[in-house]
């Protein structure tokens, strides 16, 4: 039996990468920060009913908490295979009106989140010479966005940390891969203005948005047999937005 | 004793001869360990011994010598 820990699982990219891992049979740990509902209606949602499974509430850009979400999985799983590193939090405004809070918030989530559960699974996963760690980054970390100054940063701040971690751990068996999403129908961007959505469709060669679905696709199969040689990389899922 | 517990351990994880493992041999320097090397060295000698060292203390344990210290002053305290 498999594990995977998903961080903000309860909604968008996450929770139907949950539901994918639970068809695939995975045992999850799943956290998230405070959309409790959100988390028991996607339990409900599970088709394979025989996996064991828990949820644990905390907030990941605290160091400790991030340490206690680990630490709790290890004392449910004996071993956890893989790390989706997903919870993800936008503040956007122009530069010259960004807050110095709201630029601290999404590198707290985002960046340092990310950084506090590697660093805790990477002294487990090098114990147990296995791992695949997965980071979700952004195709605004890769081209910029206009008003995501932080949440820019943030997800290119992933994909460094990602490729240092790959160099690192590769020789103990743990696989780091980056996944850069284009623009995802999630509640992250059901908050683009519709005239604004559709002039930005224009652009995607594959003229739609993505899927949640499209990212849970790449995800399956960075944690397959079939990636086994694959460390260090970033694999754009936008359509063709940015190339 | 717990040295030539200790030195099993740098032999078997190192690839290194028994007799270049001498207390005074420094882990990193003299025998090869890089980082992550270390730090699984300090994994399998807390397994061993049933200990926990504090991440703190990690830059201390430079010879074969200072993880026995270590360990024998952990023991004694427990």
């Amino acid at each position: 039996m498999k594990t995977a820990i998903i961080t903000g699982a309860s909604k968008g990219i996450g929770a139907v990468t949950a539901l994918r891992l639970n068809e695939l049979g995975y045992s999850l740990v799943l956290n998230y920060r405070n959309d409790t509902s959100s988390m028991s209606e996607l339990i409900n949602k599970f088709t394979r009913k025989n996996t064991k499974n828990i949820t644990i509430q905390c907030d990941i850009s605290n160091y400790k908490d991030a340490k206690k979400l680990i630490d709790e999985a290890y004392e449910n799983f004996e071993h956890v295979d893989v790390l989706i590193n997903n919870a993800g939090i936008t503040k956007d405004n122009i530069l010259p009106l960004m807050t110095e809070e709201e630029f601290d918030r999404v590198i707290d989530t985002n960046l340092k989140g990310t950084f506090n559960c590697c660093k805790h699974i990477s002294k487990r996963m090098i114990r147990q010479k296995y791992g695949r760690i997965i980071n979700i980054s952004s195709v605004v970390g890769l081209a910029g966005n206009a008003g995501q100054v932080n949440y820019s940063a943030s997800k290119a701040g992933i994909i460094g940390m990602t490729k240092s971690m790959a160099r690192e751990l590769g020789k103990k068996n743990i696989l780091v891969n980056a996944i850069a999403p284009g623009f995802i129908q999630t509640g992250m961007t059901d908050r683009i203005p519709e005239a604004t959505r559709s002039e930005m469709v224009k652009n995607i060669p594959l003229q739609r948005l993505g899927r949640p679905s499209d990212i849970a696709d790449v995800v399956e199969f960075l944690i397959s047999n079939k990636s086994s040689y694959i460390t260090g990389q970033v694999l754009s899922v936008n359509g063709g937005y940015y190339m | 004793m717990i040295f030539e517990k200790i030195r099993a351990i740098l032999v078997e994880e190192l690839n290194v001869e028994e007799e270049n493992v001498k207390p005074e041999s420094k882990i990193k320097d003299d025998l090869g360990a890089d980082s992550l090397d270390l730090f699984e060295l300090i994994n399998k000698v807390e397994d061993e011994f049933d200990v926990s060292i504090e991440e703190d203390d990690y830059d201390k344990l430079i010879t074969v010598g200072n993880m026995v210290d270590y360990i024998n002053k952990i023991k004694k305290n427990a």
